[in-house]
């Protein structure tokens, strides 16, 4: 673009700092643009090979007694696919889009923490890598994607492929929490001025709701993960009816993950319609408020779904009817987005292109879905189809519909953005087909095969069942199907030199998102002040005000990446906020932490131990170079005479979001242990068996201890406010020191007593709990040792605190922890 | 003191009557599980059960309704029609009004789409 030789210098100045490295460092780029398509490429590539697992198994099934592959192999590639489908498709392609998306669609230059991002997809990657590559080694998880126990948690029956499993996707829920954060966070504290919440994107509230949901429906699973390999690993009863365990308990956790999942799943995918329909209808869409009400309604709703994935564990009929009350209640507000795009499309002139096409026959799809999820919703009906191929049915027009088919018309929507180029509308017409074809032929005939009783998960059947057409036609379906993808991926991939691309905003959508330009790195070349919800249709000068520079932070004089912070209501500007560049480290730290993983699942423990520390290293690297960095100044002009602080901290700040956001997942993780402690004493009539307990006074003592652990820390940052160092480093000194001594107390009363954890679910559930609260002790101490650090080093001030205050916000959660734990484990049942 | 809460500006608010969905749910969910887990060694009927069912929906309601009303009136009473897309705070505060509104609607009849199983159900048969 050309220009005056002045706004020609802050265009290379601005390129310079957000350009990636080049050759091998590339790897080592943390650009929201970079990892999002990472991101979405591996996601991609692992929903290819789950679709090559599920070709075969549909190539095993064509025909009755066919011995194409083993049972065993079967079993294998019926849980990879399923595992890989969830875990490693459906939700981190979403991560991958927004990662991607919403920088230039909140009119950002980046989210708020990119390398937290970039760590984050590393991780995806090497959990998704370890996961899938397992079957190669004839050791895949073979257990269903659901894991049951007794089955799953039977060494000699699931073989190592339970470890892989647990502890892979464990590592890849960590990258699913970091996502959550920087979206939260990102859509609440990074939008362009003006963008208030009544006009954010319709996508940008989507996702905040999913990221919400996750934070609540992956703990759960997490926690679940934590006491199945405690019984794979050391033998604690956790699942062991004989030991006072039950399997049920898993199965409540792993729902109470698993129902929000296929939400957190689809609301993404509906939010892609959402910005796809008013564009090809090119008018606003009808009735904004309303998809808020979805959006927030169905997040809420689908938490109190998960039992009706248990209706035939013989739980009370009342608890079944609750559920299954709110499973249909649920479908209101699915109705209601259906019913507003096509609102939309009724008031608008509706132009039918690819997307339109996937988005509108997913749609068709997933309403079907939807009406088999009703009739499964009714307990009756489910005992008759569960576990049937009307189950299997069911799922796939709801995942596929509601999620595959409108990526892939986000695929054909957003690919301009990516490269400036077109997909071609002819062949995706021809995907389209196939596929929709395709998609009914196979999954169609599974609701007649399931009502003939055919069961889900068998690897062969014999002729005389009646299914054999019904599996026939299925598997030529699927291959239909497959074929549409493949199309699809062809004209990805396909050369597309002779096509004159790069005009901005090709469909004349409305919606910031294609202001980006596919050349340039710096998300937008200034950021613009939002009046609309469609500024590209209303405000009228909007993209040559941003080309030209005219907005906010057009330059980067010091060399920093920038961005701006802004209220959340009404987006005000707040702060610059100056984000990390490239950096290994991120690559780094997901390495190590992951060798943890691995290391675990192969029992090498010093091993374990080693990348532990080495992981440890690299994130105290991170932070301590990257972060909190005392600026130059205390203020910067960012343009139009705004000036604005380069420096927050306390609730003002991201990092303080960060962590309140990520202690909210760890505080789900524990209410989770603490809802299994309570479901155990459900079930006994003596949840005790007559073993001891660690007693009152141990306990109460731990409690008291840590509640001065946090009161230093809390002395320590007021004192830290006016100045006075000295004093501040000892309150922190003495916080950890109390911090270890609680910690002693705390482990003191089932040593004490004698409980082992290998005895019976009692004491090894009051052994989780302790040990749950020490660990967070010692990332506690850390903290504060860290804290201190920064003080001798001349980094920690009265102004600049924000390690100070982060670190305090984390033990009011320990504190809360601690003392719940200490209440529970010492007075409960005894007191009872 | 005032009875009635002044308006407050702030995001959380929109989320009351879920959060009172979610809590009703869970309380439903927790006693009758609770109840039918511990009934042997329990005093109390299953009608007794229900009747706390029942108080707590028609807490819930209330809660709901209140929420209601207070949307209503952060929404002008219903006096400016949607989209309230303009860039003024006062459109913003029209949105939040409206879709909290919509959202205590669709609560109240969650809530007692959860609470009708204790009507119909009168024991603890699995």
């Amino acid at each position: 673009m050309s220009g005056t030789p002045e706004r020609q210098a802050q265009e290379e100045r601005l390129r310079a700092v957000w350009q990636n490295p080049t050759g091998w460092r590339y790897w080592t780029s943390v650009n929201n643009t970079q990892v999002g398509l990472w991101y979405g490429g591996a996601a991609f590539a692992f929903m290819l090979f789950a679709g090559v697992l599920a070709l075969i198994m549909r190539a095993q099934l064509a025909f009755p007694d066919n011995d194409l592959i083993s049972a065993d192999l079967y079993n294998q590639a019926f849980t990879l696919h399923g595992t890989v489908m969830m875990f490693l498709f459906a939700v981190p392609i979403f991560e991958a889009i927004a990662i991607f998306l919403l920088p230039p669609m909140l009119g950002a230059r980046e989210l708020p923490f990119p390398r937290l991002g970039a760590f984050g997809f590393w991780s995806f990657l090497l959990g998704g890598v370890f996961v899938c590559g397992s079957i190669f080694f004839n050791a895949a998880p073979s257990s269903g994607w659901f894991m049951y126990p007794p089955l799953a948690t039977d060494e000699e029956l699931s073989g190592i492929g339970a470890d892989i499993w647990l502890l892979g996707l464990s590592f890849i829920e960590v990258a699913s929490i970091a996502a959550a954060v920087e979206i939260i966070v990102g859509i609440m504290k990074c939008r362009a001025p003006g963008m208030r919440i009544n006009l954010m994107p319709l996508f940008a509230w989507y996702l905040l709701i999913v990221a919400g949901m996750i934070l609540f429906a992956f703990p759960p699973l997490i926690a679940g993960d934590l006491l199945f390999e405690l019984q794979r690993m050391f033998d604690w009863p956790f699942f062991d009816a004989a030991r006072g365990g039950d399997p049920l308990l898993w199965q409540h956790l792993f729902w109470i993950f698993g129902h929000p999942e296929v939400y957190i799943i689809f609301l993404p995918a509906i939010a892609l319609m959402a910005m796809i329909v008013p564009t090809f209808a090119q008018r606003p869409i009808v009735g904004y408020s309303w998809i808020v009400l979805a959006a927030v309604g169905t997040g809420f709703l689908s938490f109190g779904l998960w039992v009706h994935h248990m209706f035939t564990t013989g739980l009370p009929q009342i608890s079944l009817a609750f559920f299954s009350a709110a499973s249909e209640a649920v479908a209101i507000p699915t109705g209601v987005q259906i019913f507003v795009f096509i609102a939309t499309m009724l008031a608008g002139r509706v132009i039918f292109s690819t997307p339109m096409l996937f988005g509108t026959g997913g749609i068709a799809i997933f309403v079907i879905g939807g009406l088999t999820g009703v009739m499964v919703a009714l307990a009756p009906f489910d005992w008759q189809a569960h576990d049937s191929y009307f189950v299997v049915a069911h799922l796939h027009y709801v995942l596929i519909g509601g999620m595959l088919f409108p990526v892939i018309a986000g695929l054909y929507y957003y690919y301009p953005l990516i490269d400036a180029q077109h997909l071609s509308d002819r062949l995706g017409r021809i995907a389209f087909w196939l596929m929709f074809v395709g998609f009914n032929v196979a999954f169609f005939p599974m609701h007649l095969a399931g009502l003939r009783g055919m069961p889900r998960r068998v690897f062969t059947y014999p002729s005389e069942t009646g299914w054999d057409w019904l599996n026939l036609i299925s598997s030529i379906g699927a291959y239909i199907f497959a074929a549409g993808l493949l199309v699809v991926i062809f004209d990805v991939l396909r050369p597309k030199h002779r096509h004159t691309g790069g005009e901005l905003n090709p469909w004349n959508a409305g919606t910031l998102e294609w202001i980006s330009e596919p050349k340039e790195n710096w998300g937008v070349r200034s950021i613009p002040r939002i009046t609309s919800r469609y500024p590209l249709w209303e405000q009228p000068t909007l993209l040559r005000d941003v080309a030209e520079g005219r907005g906010y932070l057009a330059d980067a004089p010091e060399g920093q990446r920038e961005g701006l912070v802004t209220s959340v209501l009404d987006a005000e500007p707040v702060q610059v906020l100056r984000v990390g560049g490239t950096s290994g480290v991120t690559i780094v730290s997901a390495v190590t932490l992951g060798a943890v993983f691995v290391a675990l699942t192969f029992k090498w423990w010093l091993v374990t131990a080693v990348a532990a520390i080495a992981s440890l290293c690299a994130v105290l690297y991170w932070l301590w170079t990257g972060t909190n960095v005392i600026p130059e100044a205390e203020e910067k002009d960012v343009g139009h005479g705004l000036m604005l602080p380069l420096h927050a901290s306390g609730s003002a700040s991201v990092g303080w979001w960060a962590m309140f956001i990520t202690m909210v997942g760890d505080a789900t993780a524990f209410a989770s242990l603490i809802f299994g402690y309570f479901f155990y004493w459900t079930i006994h009539a003596d949840f005790t068996a007559g073993q001891a307990g660690p007693g009152m006074a141990w306990p109460l003592i731990a409690a008291a201890l840590f509640g001065g652990a946090w009161a230093a820390t809390l002395i320590a940052r007021t004192l830290n406010a006016g100045e006075r160092k000295a004093p501040m480093r000892a309150c922190l000194g003495v916080s950890a020191l109390l911090a270890l001594a609680a910690s002693a107390a705390a482990l003191a009363g089932p040593w004490q007593h004698g409980m082992d954890p290998a005895s019976h679910v009692y004491p090894a559930i009051v052994w989780l709990l302790v040990l749950w609260v020490v660990a967070h002790a010692a990332v506690g101490v850390v903290m504060h040792l860290y804290c201190l650090a920064r003080s001798f080093a001349g980094r920690l001030s009265a102004l600049y605190d924000m390690d100070l205050r982060n670190s305090a916000l984390y033990w009011h959660f320990v504190l809360i922890q601690a003392v719940l734990t200490f209440l529970v484990i010492g007075l409960f049942p005894e007191a009872g | 003191m005032r009875f009635i809460p002044k308006p407050i500006e702030t995001l959380w608010t929109l989320f009351t009557a879920p959060v009172v969905w979610a809590a009703h749910f869970l309380f439903c969910y927790g006693i009758a599980a609770v109840y039918c887990a511990k009934q042997d060694q329990i005093g109390i009927s299953f009608a007794a059960v229900r009747i706390g069912i029942a108080g707590a929906t028609v807490v819930a309601l209330v809660l709901i309704a209140a929420s209601a009303w207070l949307a209503w009136r952060q929404w002008g009473f219903g006096a400016h029609d949607p989209p309230h897309d303009d860039p003024t705070r006062h459109d913003r505060l029209l949105f939040q009004g409206f879709a909290t509104l919509l959202l205590s609607g669709l609560c109240f009849v969650a809530v007692i789409m959860v609470a009708l199983p204790a009507w119909f159900v009168t024991e603890c048969v699995r």
